[in-house]
């Protein structure tokens, strides 16, 4: 049962990312063309949603739901991995039109080829696991 | 019904993504949906041979419900509240596409020649998938998040490092749509 609001908020999460067209290979092209604002808009506005969210949390000291301090943990500090990481993430996205949240809820979907890029992605995760070590970060 | 079955206004969409990540912070995790690619990963016990995939992923759990949850979501958007006006890409989107040889959208999600199931026929497209989710796999555990962990999440608490991965992304995605895509189609 406690899981049921995760489940929900995926839920909502799936229906949001669907019906803003998010999940379309065909908005990622559009956006890398210029030819839209339609995601830019979206980015923005979800970020700016964000800051103001974050902002109120912070100066009011709301707690979570279980009255615990809220702490969002920064990222660590790193140049490579960013950049090229970065990179290298911006290229499969714009190849294939998905991020991670989209090659599930596609899959959910019913879309079969989107298997293939999952199985891509769970291979591109493993491969780093093995070489981290021997990677610049 | 139309306004649930038309295009959602970016406004909208934006503002209901940053709550997805408000309620997530509220329910005291965060937003990153790329790290149940690595709880996938240790759940078939790899982590055995390879230290990175030694995590507690059990505590992630509540995340791959999220991704269930979304799965679902994905399923009733498409099948309940689609519309054939949807997916009205810039009109010169579409003669960019053309010239690719990629099918205009015509209210779907994805385009025939990627992601139809004949499309798989085909050796390079399978190639192509795979590349692609490869790229994305390996680069958002590289840059150790993706489009939730660093654009949305990242950038909306100031962290300097998230604004170096998502100038990547951007870099990354202007080279593959402007000067790689059009050397494979």
């Amino acid at each position: 049962m406690k899981y049921i609001k995760f489940f929900l908020v995926g839920l909502f999460f799936g229906i949001v990312l669907t019906k803003a067209e998010a999940v379309s290979w065909y908005r990622i092209y559009e956006m890398f063309q210029f030819d839209s604002f339609h995601m830019y808009g979206i980015i923005m506005v979800a970020i700016a949603t964000g800051v103001m969210g974050v902002q109120w949390i912070k100066r009011k000291k709301i707690t979570d739901y279980q009255g615990q301090p809220i702490s969002i943990p920064d990222k660590e500090k790193g140049t490579f991995r960013y950049w090229i990481g970065g990179l290298l993430f911006g290229l499969g996205w714009a190849m294939v039109g998905a991020c991670p949240g989209p090659i599930f809820i596609l899959m959910g979907a019913g879309f079969m080829a989107v298997g293939v890029l999952f199985i891509g992605a769970l291979l591109g995760t493993f491969i780093y696991g093995c070489i981290k070590d021997y990677l610049p970060h | 019904m139309e306004i649930f079955t038309g295009t959602w206004h970016w406004a909208i969409s934006g503002f209901l993504i940053g709550m997805v990540m408000l309620l997530l912070i509220y329910f005291g995790k965060g937003f990153g949906m790329s790290s149940n690619l690595r709880s996938l990963c240790a759940m078939t016990g790899v982590g055995k041979k390879v230290s990175f995939f030694q995590w507690d992923w059990k505590s992630q759990q509540w995340n791959l419900v999220v991704v269930l949850g979304a799965m679902v979501g994905g399923y009733l958007a498409v099948h309940f509240l689609s519309a054939p006006d949807n997916v009205a890409i810039n009109p010169n989107t579409i003669l960019k596409l053309q010239k690719l040889g990629i099918d205009a959208p015509n209210g779907k999600l994805l385009p025939h020649t990627l992601f139809d199931i004949s499309a798989l026929q085909q050796p390079k497209i399978i190639a192509f998938l795979l590349i692609g989710g490869f790229l994305i796999g390996f680069g958002s555990r590289y840059a150790g998040g993706c489009t939730s962990g660093h654009a949305i999440t990242g950038l909306s608490t100031f962290q300097g490092q998230s604004l170096k991965a998502v100038i990547g992304f951007f870099i990354g995605g202007l080279l593959m749509t402007h000067f790689i895509l059009p050397l494979l189609f």
